[in-house]
């Protein structure tokens, strides 16, 4: 990703209150840089689909600004809707079509030139040129999806919107999405997704956005987000159980499992100084004896929950 | 003008009716077939002429109403509902496509379509009877402004019903009495008082009276009557088709 990159989407202030009073959206502010993949993260009815359904246009602002390429989407609805393309999380299709009338309707349809040399492109790369022929309804499920990205890529978009792209699908057309997403940062796509799957945007994304309760409540670059609120722990494998811990080792807030044979030592991965020097030393003086020592780190669906949760208690 | 839109609404919609070619002009002809042979041929034969004119061809412009008028209504109405029914709406919301574009597309092709059947429907006739046609093209014009007018209508049905009971329930229960009371099978002179009067306020008379015209030059009100009521129609239908755009109605939460 470039990081310097200007920003292809600007949304300022935007709020959404539906019909019922329900407001889905509260004061979103958020920049999506050219070429990145960013993905929004959030609990169901958090406000993601509304995000991105009123950035394509299918939903009305309440208030608030989005720009694409410097666009605004109401005034220049027709600049800023002919370069996006939109894969809904829900599988609608027209059933009865055949695959190439349906992408070749959506090129039409977002004011594109007839060029059966790009459907025919797209189509191959996404494994569905042996059905182009074929009705939709004789599509399996993941076809079916694939499909839904096809029509999306027809018109050549230079933002792709991808909501919950591989919500229902099994682990190896999981991958082949994630292969797709990233050949079309190579082709300088700029994505944006929503996904359940915290692994997804822990393997594809650039930068992560979580949404609770229709606030955006962190935007950050996944690896610094890792970083900055990841937990790392030394995990202590004890040769012989222990059932407490010596008062010299209390500064170290050590848990002991269970069992007392494992001590676990969480520590800041920022700090200069993370003290496991001094706590080797520490374990070495009070006599513990160990077979086995290893770092983990918390994952991404760990901070994911951590920061869900914070938002709601707040 | 986003023209590929336009046109890639209108050869899809198009391209459904080549698919469903038996319901869409087959199953019209045998009706208007039977309509021939039960009102021309049957009943007919018992009635003298109306109006100078005999009565399987008295008939005709009223039957070729009845046709634009109801699959005018359908095919738009079912044209714009199926993608609202399906989800697939949400490609022609996020496109860049204008209202107006949006109209051309859908309408043009339900009015394209019906326009078609009603030529069918008159080249069916004219199996049955010997046509004569005294202004083909008032005749032509009156077909397109129905067509076009009632198109519109029905896309603004398609838009407002939620289910397709609502999608059923105009052209069964509004649209077709009106066109049976609209004399498209008799003519209002035959009608005591106070039914002669009554019948002046239902809208379909003076499409069924302007198009009878342009065949026969008997007329139930003046034709400059009847062209300026469906010209009213048509951009009142416009004018609520805007007022959906512009605030969504039903389409844009």
């Amino acid at each position: 990703m470039n990081a310097v990159a200007e920003p292809i989407l600007t949304v300022k202030n935007l709020n959404k209150t539906y019909a019922g009073g329900f407001q889905a959206l509260k004061d979103i502010n958020l920049e999506i840089r050219k070429g990145e993949i960013i993905a929004l993260l959030g609990p169901n009815g958090a406000g993601k689909t509304t995000l991105i359904s009123t950035i394509c246009g299918i939903v009305r602002p309440t208030s608030g600004e989005v720009t694409v390429a410097g666009y605004d989407i109401i005034r220049d609805f027709r600049k800023t809707r002919a370069i996006i393309g939109l894969v809904p999380q829900e599988l609608t299709t027209d059933s009865f079509e055949s695959v190439w009338n349906t992408v070749s309707f959506s090129r039409g349809l977002f004011g594109k030139a007839p060029n059966p040399a790009h459907l025919e492109k797209v189509l191959k790369e996404l494994s569905l040129w042996d059905r182009k022929d074929d009705k939709i309804m004789t599509l399996s499920g993941g076809m079916k999806r694939r499909l839904m990205v096809a029509k999306a890529l027809s018109h050549e978009p230079s933002i792709l919107f991808l909501d919950e792209p591989t919500a229902g699908v099994d682990v190896s057309l999981r991958k082949d999405m994630w292969n797709i997403v990233s050949e079309l940062q190579q082709a300088e796509v700029t994505i944006i997704l929503t996904t359940h799957y915290i692994v997804e945007a822990e393997e594809i994304a650039d930068r992560i956005g979580v949404i609770n309760n229709g606030e955006l409540i962190l935007v950050e670059d996944k690896n610094r987000l890792m970083q900055k609120m990841g937990k790392k722990q030394l995990l202590l494998d004890l040769s012989e159980s222990v059932s407490s811990l010596p008062s010299s080792l209390s500064q170290y807030n050590l848990e002991l499992s269970d069992d007392g044979y494992q001590l676990i030592y969480t520590f800041d991965t920022q700090s200069k100084n993370t003290g496991i020097t001094s706590l080797l030393d520490d374990l070495k003086l009070a006599n513990f004896h160990f077979n086995d020592l290893n770092t983990t780190q918390s994952s991404l669906e760990e901070i994911f929950v951590n920061l869900v949760n914070e938002s709601s208690r707040a | 003008m986003n023209i590929y839109g336009v046109l890639a609404i209108y050869k899809f919609e198009m391209a459904r009716t080549k698919r469903t070619l038996v319901q869409s002009i087959v199953a019209p002809v045998i009706t208007t077939s039977l309509y021939f042979i039960v009102f021309g041929a049957a009943i007919g034969s018992r009635i003298d002429q109306v109006e100078g004119v005999s009565y399987a061809a008295f008939i005709v412009p009223g039957l070729i109403m009845l046709n634009l008028l109801m699959h005018s209504i359908s095919n738009a109405s079912f044209g714009i509902y199926f993608p609202k029914f399906v989800g697939t709406v949400y490609e022609l919301l996020s496109a860049p496509v204008s209202t107006m574009e949006v109209v051309l597309g859908y309408v043009g092709a339900a009015a394209t379509k019906s326009i078609i059947l009603g030529l069918i429907i008159l080249l069916t006739a004219s199996f049955f009877i010997d046509l004569q046609i005294a202004h083909p093209i008032i005749g032509l014009l009156f077909i397109l402004l129905t067509a076009v007018s009632f198109s519109l209508f029905g896309f603004i049905l398609g838009i407002w019903a939620d289910n397709f009971e609502k999608l059923s329930v105009v052209p069964m229960l509004l649209i077709t009495p009106l066109v049976f009371l609209g004399g498209s099978f008799y003519s209002t002179d035959m009608l005591p008082q106070p039914w002669q009067s009554i019948s002046l306020l239902n809208p379909v008379l003076y499409l069924v009276s302007g198009l009878r015209w342009s065949f026969y030059e008997i007329a139930e009100v003046n034709v400059l009557v009847s062209l300026a009521s469906i010209l009213v129609f048509m951009f009142a239908c416009l004018g609520i088709v805007f007022y959906i755009f512009h605030t969504g109605y039903k389409l844009r939460l």
